[in-house]
């Protein structure tokens, strides 16, 4: 594949993404009038509701302007890195944002490392050794982490190796790389548990359907290597193990919410249930689309996975 | 009376014969160290459910010789080979010794993953799953070569064996078609060098035209370099073409064996020669094709038994009397020898033993082996009467007219129909036959309303049905009443959560008729169908059995047209008589025009009255069935004519 047709993809995914997040921007600045209680009244919070802050209000926000033009300006002052400011705090909204999003990124990240260096071998054994005792055990535990949501699993964490054997810091970010990883050691297991579990049953699955094809006997019976094979095989399976793991990756952008309640850990996602508890509309707003970007871009990169996966996908042959 | 004296010193005869008959194997296998393949009393079972899939299998094959093994589904051909090669399914395991180049394997999992690939290769059938879909062909191909091999040189060179520019080395799969993707199969096949060249139904997916071309040059490879070939196949008249011997196998036994010529010349097994009656000549119509009823038996079910008895017409008491053994039942010396030999059994002075071995010697390879106890006293198989198409009125309006239909699919390069017309009168069988691509399976579509053409009308009955999107509710329940259609996958075209009843109850009430049981019944005894089986389910049920449902779905509003699209081709050769019997049968009763969609020309001969050939979207030539295919007038006919297997070994000439 040239890269001048590498490049027409990937604008053309990306173009999909923008319209996807265009859309849903939408949604996001709707949020501020789904709120209960009158927009003013909202956007003031406990602040005294006299004459000038109300003036004030109105003409920062464009109150007195048709809806499309409100909106057009929201869009107008994002895009120019200006989301508002918080009701709750009053800094700037980005400043805050800037400061939390940092941890999560790194809780998300570390978690879908530990999820994949577990999941799919695990997935691959449980393959090779279908139906016996190891492919049974790892089912088994598949389907148990698949079932223990997020914030149990981090209580149990916390209780056993932070307050029982005091291997790990109970909570807290820690200072200096080493430090930090420990501290976020327990979160992200906390959150891989249950993506191990998924990623065990698609990437099983998904190979163990491919190596019951055609060309995987062929490949034996002329006489490859079973590496190779198992090459064949586990290439041949990557588009459900990325599809999986992209599932994953925006599962646990959400996960953090409660991991990061638990831990007592200043991401965004404690952020948003503070924000949210507090009616921090300006806030929410600006997580809601910077979580909506996240999800984007990480369909976008399993997208662009997929396409380097799979030549059917990027020369645009019918898959057969 | 006097026949029945013939048969029984015929009778012994065999006896005699059978002391002193040895297999080739035991003949041979000792002697012969470092050749091609012996197997020996190969037993497959499946040890979970306890039972046993096939047994007894005994055969070799010497280098630069080619076997085939013809059977049909569930005969166990494949499993044979599975089993030969270490390659079974989970779940199954296999029992016997099985010899590869001289060499024990059968109890050495490390020498046959030694000889993979540099001894022992298979090819397999389908050519869409057989690469790695994922994996340039020219990477795959130089994953097969012995190690230390230059791929560089290689690839190209293997590619050029097998007819292929060297450039499709930096081509996908997908990027490939049928035929250029299984040449590329054999060239993995054969990256690493090997002695044993297995093909397992290599052609079956493949379009007649190029089912003949990768033939060729399979045969033409193994010439040259003078492996051992197995060939599998369920097309007897191809086995005959292409190979030196012929196995034939039913049920997970063998059934008979012998050099190609001989068993294309006499059949010394009643089930051979029904599976060659069974399938139809191209080059005449028979009034019927012998079908025999029935379906070939789980091996287990016929384990004390010629597993061939319950169906066979010539059986006696002694062939349910224990398992019949594969045995020497005569030499074939020379041809003319040989047919002597047969007509003099048919005839009056039947009392000439026919078996006679010159001693001395050890021809093994002419040696004709056959499981039947009456081998020697089969009477000649009569002559297939032969049919004439219908004359039809020529008046009457026809029940379908097609007129320039024109389909071009969104991203394809030409289009599937390019101007098709066509008309079927009342009561007539009309074929379309072409090649994959030719656009028949479209035109089809487009008249049962699966799909919109383009441009062109579609009349049905005098009624505008180019467009069912456009129609109204009645005018598609009309269009619905008068044509009908069935499809080619009996597997995939009824609803595996209702049973054989509902789906037949449904096809009655959509007719607007109310469904007693009784209907229902009468309904499934019409396709010849049990009344019980109303209250089964599509999975419980065989291919044609399936096939069956699905006629008799069709044919409950008694449509005045039946499109048929490919309605016999995923089906075994003795099916395949039994529907086409079933078919022309409900025809007559019925008056039922059809517009029969094939790629077979031996099918269609078989049952079309004129015949239409597409090639690429355009009809290349069109008239009654016998000038079509007696004397073509188009090359693109000819082509196809040619490709059908006659059984003569100039075929592949």
């Amino acid at each position: 594949m040239t890269g001048r047709s590498w490049g027409v993809f990937l604008l053309r995914r990306l173009a999909g993404t923008a319209v996807v997040v265009a859309l849903l921007s939408i949604g996001v600045f709707g949020l501020l009038y789904l709120a209960p209680g009158s927009v003013q009244q909202t956007l003031l919070g406990t602040r005294p509701a006299t004459p000038e802050t109300i003036a004030a209000i109105q003409a920062r926000y464009h109150l007195n302007d048709p809806l499309p033009v409100q909106y057009l300006s929201w869009l107008g002052g994002v895009l120019r890195g200006d989301l508002g400011t918080s009701i709750r705090t009053g800094m700037p909204v980005a400043d805050m944002l800037g400061q939390r999003l940092p941890l999560t990124l790194a809780l998300t990240g570390y978690g879908t490392l530990l999820a994949v260096l577990a999941g799919i071998p695990l997935g691959v054994a449980g393959a090779l050794r279908r139906g016996r005792a190891a492919d049974r055990l790892v089912v088994t535990a598949g389907v148990v982490g698949l079932s223990a949501p997020p914030f149990a699993v981090g209580l149990l964490l916390l209780v056993v190796f932070a307050a029982g054997l005091g291997w790990f810091p109970v909570y807290g970010v820690g200072e200096g790389f080493a430090d930090q990883v420990l501290h976020l050691t327990l979160p992200a297991v906390a959150l891989a548990v249950g993506a191990v579990g998924m990623l065990v049953r698609f990437s099983r699955a998904a190979l163990i359907r491919e190596l019951d094809q055609d060309y995987v006997v062929f490949a034996r019976a002329r006489g490859l290597g079973a590496p190779a094979v198992l090459g064949y095989a586990l290439r041949n399976s990557l588009v459900p193990i990325l599809t999986a793991a992209g599932l994953i990756v925006t599962g646990m952008l959400a996960g953090t919410v409660l991991v990061e309640v638990t831990f007592a850990l200043p991401g965004l996602g404690s952020l948003l249930v503070d924000s949210v508890t507090f009616k921090d509309v300006p806030v929410v707003q600006a997580l809601a689309l910077l979580l909506t970007l996240l999800i984007a871009a990480v369909n976008l990169l399993v997208d662009v996975g997929y396409s380097a996966a799979d030549p059917r996908v990027r020369i645009g042959g019918r898959p057969s | 009376m006097g026949e029945r004296e013939a048969r029984s010193s015929g009778r012994t005869g065999v006896d005699a014969s059978g002391a002193q008959g040895v297999g080739p194997a035991g003949a041979q296998g000792a002697g012969r160290a470092g050749a091609g393949i012996a197997v020996e009393g190969l037993t497959v079972r499946q040890p979970a459910t306890g039972r046993t899939l096939l047994s007894g299998v005994t055969f070799e094959v010497a280098p630069g010789e080619s076997v085939a093994i013809v059977g049909e589904s569930g005969s166990g051909k494949s499993l044979t080979v599975r089993a030969m090669l270490g390659l079974l399914p989970r779940g199954l395991e296999a029992a016997g010794t099985v010899r590869i180049a001289g060499e024990r394997v059968d109890d050495d999992p490390r020498a046959r993953a030694r000889q993979r690939g540099g001894v022992v290769s298979l090819l397999m059938q389908d050519p869409f799953t057989l690469l790695n879909p994922l994996r340039r062909v020219g990477r795959q191909i130089a994953d097969g070569l012995p190690r230390g091999a230059d791929a560089k040189a290689e690839v190209p060179r293997l590619l050029a064996e097998v007819g292929l520019p060297a450039d499709v080395a930096g081509r996908y799969p997908f990027q490939l078609s049928g035929g250029m993707r299984q040449r590329v199969g054999l060239a993995a096949a054969l990256a690493g060098g090997p002695s044993v060249l297995v093909a397992d139904e290599p052609t079956t997916a493949l379009d007649a035209t190029t089912q003949r071309e990768v033939l060729a040059l399979v045969r033409r490879v193994q010439r040259e370099r003078h492996m051992a070939f197995v060939l599998i196949t369920h097309d007897l008249r191809l086995a005959f073409s292409t190979c030196d011997r012929v196995m034939v196998m039913y049920a997970g036994r063998l059934m008979e064996a012998g050099g190609a010529a001989a068993v294309r010349r006499e059949q010394l097994h009643p089930y051979t020669r029904a599976l060659l009656a069974a399938e139809p000549p191209a080059d005449r119509r028979l009034a019927v094709i012998p079908a025999v009823a029935g379906s070939v038996p789980a091996h287990d079910a016929v384990a004390d038994r010629c597993a061939f008895a319950d169906r066979c017409a010539l059986a006696v008491a002694e062939c349910r009397d224990g398992v019949p053994e594969l045995r020497a039942v005569r030499h074939a010396p020379g041809p003319s020898a040989d047919v002597s030999a047969v007509r003099g059994e048919s005839g009056p002075s039947a009392g000439v033993p026919a078996v006679r071995h010159e001693p001395g010697v050890p021809a093994v390879r002419d040696v004709r082996l056959s499981a039947c106890l009456r081998a020697t006293e089969l009477p000649a198989p009569p002559a297939p009467e032969p049919g004439v198409a219908p004359a039809l009125p020529v008046t009457a309006d026809p029940v379908l007219r097609v007129r320039e239909l024109r389909r071009t699919f969104a991203g394809a390069r030409r289009p599937a129909l390019d101007g098709v017309s066509l008309t079927v009168a009342p009561g007539e069988v009309v074929g379309v036959v072409g090649e994959s691509g030719s656009g028949k399976t479209t035109l089809a579509r487009c008249v049962a309303g699966l799909e919109r053409p383009d441009a062109g009308t579609i009349l049905l009955g005098g009624a505008d049905c180019s467009d069912y999107g456009r129609m109204g509710r009645d005018a598609v329940r009309q269009a619905r009443r008068t044509a009908q259609m069935i499809f080619q996958d009996p597997y995939s075209t009824l609803n595996p959560a209702r049973t054989v009843g509902a789906a037949l109850g449904e096809a009655l009430w959509a007719d607007g008729r109310p469904a007693a049981p009784d209907d229902v019944a009468r309904l499934l005894e019409s396709v010849g169908l049990g009344r019980d089986m109303a209250g089964m389910r599509p999975a419980g049920l065989s291919g044609g059995e399936r096939q069956r449902v699905a006629i008799a779905r069709a044919v409950a509003g008694e449509p005045r047209l039946l499109i048929c699209d490919e309605p016999v081709s995923a089906l075994d050769v003795s099916v395949q008589a039994q529907i086409l019997g079933l078919l022309a049968e409900l025809r007559e009763r019925l008056s039922m025009a059809m517009l029969f969609i094939t790629h077979d020309l031996a099918v269609v001969r078989q049952i079309a009255d004129r015949i239409y050939v597409l090639e690429s979207g355009r009809c290349v030539e069109t008239g009654p069935a016998e000038q079509v295919l007696d004397a073509p007038t188009h090359p693109y006919t000819r082509a196809l004519l040619a490709s059908v297997p006659d059984g003569s070994s100039g075929w592949l000439a």
